[in-house]
């Protein structure tokens, strides 16, 4: 049997993202609700893409995304259950503008007994003019 | 790849003798959990092997610019502190737009740990 969930601890899990990959790529917390998050990537040279046009590059706003919709999940539970994203989809709207911090936004809408369902988009300050959109879904792996 | 600055902070290195196979070794740069690769940096690295293999597939012609127009990720299996491979197959061509297919694994081809299908615009000068 499972052992019995502990609760979500936001600060706990924001305190060890200054390391792995979430800190290569430089992640910051922003702001969350009851079923959302916003985690911010700043602008850096090593994130580049496109050098010729100095856009970042698709795999850091990926993992941006893939990070903010898993906190999602957990605040949507409320409570630690491990996951792993199953798939992930993402548009890629347009450029993200060089220089410009891309702030990603990840929602859990629906959990289910196995699977979280998830959606997000990513842009660079107005939230109207989207760089990307993303939609995934997570399972659970305590099952 | 020696221009893709995302590719290098990643770790991501050439395989010699093979135009289109990559590894990524295991660092703490690419961790998320303990002990498993990040599902981005794992992503990232399927769509830095779709882009060698476009550039591969489209390198008589050096000045078309390649832009992501999406992509699909399936995360088979968890990455484990190891090494990781990737290669990307260009399944289309076309002139505007081309498909392009990646996949991830550690010890056996054959055992993916992620597979990803992508669409990139192809501008040509």
């Amino acid at each position: 049997m499972a052992p019995p969930d502990t609760v979500f601890d936001l600060s706990a899990f924001l305190a060890q993202m200054h390391a792995g990959h979430a800190g290569l790529l430089g992640v910051e917390y922003r702001a969350h609700g009851p079923d959302w998050t916003e985690l911010a990537l700043p602008y850096q040279a090593a994130l580049i893409g496109d050098p010729e046009r100095g856009v970042l590059a698709s795999g850091p706003i990926l993992a941006l995304m893939d990070t903010a919709c898993s906190i999602a999940v957990f605040l949507k539970l409320g409570v630690e259950r491990s996951h792993a994203t199953l798939d992930l989809r993402i548009d890629y709207v347009r450029p993200a503008t060089p220089g410009k911090t891309v702030i990603g936004r990840g929602e859990c809408y629906r959990t289910t007994r196995a699977i979280s369902f998830v959606r997000g988009i990513a842009h660079d300050g107005d939230s109207a003019d989207p760089i990307a959109n993303v939609a995934g879904t997570f399972m659970f792996t305590d099952l | 790849m020696d221009d893709l600055p995302y590719a290098h902070a990643l770790g991501v290195r050439p395989v010699e003798g093979d135009p289109t196979l990559l590894t990524l070794p295991f660092a703490d740069g690419v961790v998320g959990r303990p002990g498993f690769l990040h599902g981005g940096a794992i992503g990232g690295f399927l769509e830095v092997a779709a882009i060698v293999a476009l550039r591969h597939a489209l390198a008589i012609e050096s000045d078309a610019r390649i832009k992501p127009i999406n992509l699909t990720v399936d995360f088979m299996r968890g990455g484990r502190d190891k090494p990781t491979f990737a290669r990307g197959i260009v399944t289309r061509l076309g002139t505007r737009v081309a498909n392009v297919d990646a996949t991830a694994w550690q010890d056996d081809p054959a055992r993916p740990i992620a597979a990803a299908r992508m669409n990139y615009l192809i501008v040509r000068a």
